[in-house]
């Protein structure tokens, strides 16, 4: 297993390579610089600044120079905070940013396995059909279209919510922005869960189970959810990366400070060292929950196993 | 799982006001500050929080006057050159350490110190030797700034400038604190670490949301200091901004929502505060290039069929002033010039702009088929298709929306090859004509449309050299008359700032510089 790990992580390298010399070319060539104004500066004030932040240097030069540093876990320094480095900066944001995630994850796991199964095992029946609606609508309507509606409701029509993170305080502001991120979430996984369950109750050791005399509940509890689970576990993966997609959207609507919010400002003020850093950090995340995934995938399914 | 409870919103309500109990002012900010170190700070934003935490010698009182802030007094010898302050004697850091004089030599060598990389290092540009040692030729230990003793600070200045004393007021001119910048480096401005001079200090900063402010015990005024703190929340949303004025989290907002203001002129009539501002919104002609390379005719053509009396009632709609100079009213001691067709009333105008675009080449078969770039908004996209209607309606014109990015049109404007019309603005950072009319000089980064006039130009540089008040002024005008007959851009509206003030807060004073120190002000006791 350990082995497996290894193997795996290193395999990521290459991948986190492209991404980086993607991400690098595409900051640099968008138009503009991160020091541009309508206030243009005067020549030498700007090769003051340029030298600075070494931007003076031939662009493959600076490509390596970023390299080298992020051997040595050094994102660079902002160019849109000055003063703090890019490492500082998602230091800061990343805590508001996970606090979301992991509720948003925990909130959609819980609810959408649990409609899920609730749907299969009144396959076909009205209230299967009312959950699996509602969970289409969840799938279809995107995240910048709940989020102001539930703002809008909650927060500025209804009041029981507060509207905004800033000033804020306790578990209020964060209602709004988990349900927003775990709607789509739950809604998908609710399917999911649906379709995997109703495969797993039709196979015959359910039967075996049912014969002996043993319950629905035990049945569904002691049985059939563990390996309904697995298509779930799979798909964790990506409900990660959507989260963290997701949440890029979330956070600017409801001023939460975490690293979405983070990326877009950096990529509107071209802070390249900024949105590098993040989108390394978005991408070793991703890498890494997916192994984090499929390790338990062979936990959980005593069949898979690595070689 | 008590991390999934608290999530569900039930009959345990989870409303959290901000508390407004405590004496403490809650503003909006529309950005993040990219810093709070007064010496590499660019943006507005930082300034505004700024102008809470430092203070230079001199100041402004909440309705924009001058005074002396942390000089005491000042004398200006007879040619204006050289400026001698005398510092307040109970001067200190928010560490209880004195000011000195030699604090505001130090942060004034720091701001023109290469190595700093100081944005508005040319702020301080008229002070002996300082743009030599920006560019690295002569060393920062030559800038023409001394220390004599504690409570003097001497500034020897190698051109009259008349409007000094306004920049001096700019964080840029404020002191520093050098133990702190030795002991903590480049990243000395921040919570914790920050040592200020202003009547606030720093108590926190979560970048992205809020920027609380705390009472400098220290202060020199501390005694007339009513408030005892100030959070700055960062809403980059207007209409988010107004939920948390409506909510009653927000004293004062930062703007308001374009589509909201006339709503709320009625809904909050007491509150609504707008006032003019020194800054402008043009349209910006390529002049490097055809069809507006040596075209005076088309330009003015254009320039007259722009109704902007129209476009500020029915477009914009928030209280903006139709612009026919590029200085805008208010500027001190000025008189702005206006463009010559200003007297004619709408009909004439019209008339003589289709005689202007005929002379130009152009005509109903033959019409002028142009470009207009932006940078994405509401307010940048109504603003040019009135514009293009106008345009269409008066002289035929058939012309092209573009919107880009803001980055993108910076950098397209900058290169002056693709542009042939263009979305810009300019706001003055300091109150004195040489702000706005500098931006037009043939030299200056700034000008975007690339006006180059040596008239204007000679012009400019009598006024500057002028010692006399009054006969820089008429320089500094006959300048903007030569240039407003030339037409390198279309002034459209002048700004105004909007702000929403509750009823609480007392001390508000409207301004052209839109600055509101928060140490003017103060807050109803709570009920």
């Amino acid at each position: 297993m350990l082995r497996y790990a290894l193997l795996r992580i290193l395999g990521a390298i290459p991948t986190l390579l492209l991404v980086i010399a993607l991400a690098f070319l595409m900051v640099h060539a968008a138009p503009g610089g991160p020091f541009d104004d309508e206030r243009v500066l005067p020549a030498d004030v700007a090769a003051n600044i340029e030298s600075a932040y070494r931007l003076d240097d031939p662009l493959p030069q600076q490509f390596l120079a970023y390299l080298s540093g992020l051997v040595r876990f050094d994102l660079g320094p902002s160019y849109r905070y000055v003063g703090y480095t890019v490492a500082e900066l998602i230091a800061i944001a990343l805590p508001y940013s996970l606090q979301l995630g992991i509720m948003a994850m925990v909130v959609a796991l819980l609810l959408g396995v649990s409609a899920g199964t609730f749907a299969a095992l009144r396959q076909d029946t009205v209230l299967d059909r009312v959950v699996m609606g509602f969970s289409m609508t969840g799938i279809s309507i995107p995240i910048f279209v709940i989020a102001p509606v539930l703002a809008l409701l909650f927060a500025v029509k209804l009041q029981w919510l507060p509207a905004g993170w800033s000033g804020a305080e306790g578990a209020g502001r964060l209602v709004l922005p988990v349900v927003t991120l775990a709607l789509p979430q739950i809604a998908y996984l609710a399917r999911l869960t649906r379709a995997s369950m109703i495969e797993v109750l039709g196979s015959d050791f359910i039967r075996t189970a049912r014969a002996q005399g043993l319950g629905m509940p035990r049945v569904v509890r002691v049985h059939a959810l563990k390996p309904a689970m697995l298509p779930v576990l799979s798909y964790l993966g990506p409900a990660v990366a959507a989260i963290l997609t997701g949440s890029v959207v979330v956070e600017e609507i409801f001023g939460i400070p975490g690293l979405g919010q983070l990326f877009v400002r950096g990529a509107l003020n071209r802070d390249y060292t900024l949105v590098l850093g993040i989108v390394v950090f978005y991408a070793a995340l991703i890498v890494a929950l997916n192994l984090v995934v499929d390790i338990l995938y062979a936990v959980i399914d005593p069949r898979v196993r690595y070689r | 799982m008590s991390l999934s409870k608290s999530t569900v919103p039930g009959p345990l309500c989870f409303v959290q006001v901000t508390t407004t109990l405590d004496n403490i002012l809650q503003r909006g900010l529309s950005s993040d500050p990219e810093t709070l170190d007064p010496h590499k700070t660019r943006s507005t934003q930082a300034a505004d929080v700024l102008r809470d935490l430092g203070e230079g010698l001199v100041g402004y009182t909440a309705t924009g006057e001058l005074v002396p802030a942390s000089a005491e007094r000042w004398e200006i010898s007879a040619d204006g050159l050289v400026y001698t302050f005398h510092l307040r004697d109970e001067l200190r850091w928010s560490n209880g350490e004195p000011v000195t004089a030699a604090d505001f030599a130090a942060g004034m060598r720091r701001l023109v110190e290469p190595s700093t990389a100081a944005f508005y290092a040319e702020m301080l540009a008229s002070i002996e030797n300082a743009p030599a040692i920006i560019s690295g030729s002569l060393p920062v230990a030559k800038l023409g700034v001394d220390a004599p003793d504690e409570k003097t600070l001497v500034l020897r200045l190698s051109q009259n400038t008349p409007y000094l004393l306004g920049l001096l007021t700019h964080p840029s001119a404020f002191p520093i604190h050098t133990p702190s910048l030795e002991e903590h480096g480049e990243s000395f401005a921040r919570p914790g670490t920050f040592v200020t001079n202003g009547a606030y200090r720093l108590e926190s900063w979560v970048p992205g949301s809020l920027i609380s402010l705390r009472r400098n015990e220290h202060y020199w005024n501390n005694a007339d200091t009513a408030i005892d703190g100030v959070n700055y929340h960062v809403l980059v949303n207007n209409a988010a901004e107004l939920n948390r004025y409506r909510a009653g989290d927000l004293h004062i907002t930062n703007t308001v929502p374009t589509e909201s203001f006339a709503r709320l002129r009625e809904e909050y009539p007491e509150e609504l505060r707008v006032a003019p501002q020194l800054g402008i919104y043009y349209y910006g002609f390529n002049l490097t290039k055809p069809p507006f390379m040596d075209n005076a005719p088309l330009r003015e053509a254009l320039s007259m069929a722009v109704d902007r009396e129209e476009l500020t009632e029915r477009v914009t709609g928030r209280g903006e002033q139709p612009a026919y100079s590029w200085v805008p009213p208010g500027v001190n001691s000025y008189t702005p010039a206006a463009v010559g067709f200003v007297a004619l009333d709408k009909e004439e105008r019209e008339r003589l702009a289709r005689a202007r675009y005929k002379e130009a080449g152009y005509s109903e078969e033959n019409p002028l088929q142009v470009e207009i770039r932006y940078n994405t908004s509401d307010m940048h996209r109504k603003v040019a298709l009135a514009v293009q209607a106008m345009w269409r309606e008066v002289l035929g014109v058939e012309s092209t929306l573009i919107n880009e990015e803001f980055q993108v049109l910076l950098a397209n404007m900058r290169d002056a090859e693709i542009t042939q019309v263009f979305r810009s603005s300019w706001t003055g950072d300091y109150n004195d004509a040489q702000t706005f009319l500098g931006v037009l000089q043939s030299d200056s980064p700034t000008n975007m449309p690339r006006y180059a006039s040596e008239e204007y130009d000679a012009l400019l540089a009598r006024a500057a050299a002028q010692v006399d008040p009054e006969r820089r002024r008429l320089y500094l005008e006959e300048a903007e008359r030569v240039m407003l007959s030339d037409n390198p851009l279309i002034p459209l509206y002048i700004f105004v700032s909007k702000h929403l003030v509750s009823p609480d807060v007392h001390g508000w004073g409207d301004n052209v510089l839109d600055y509101h120190y928060s140490q003017h002000l103060s807050l109803s006791a709570p009920e």
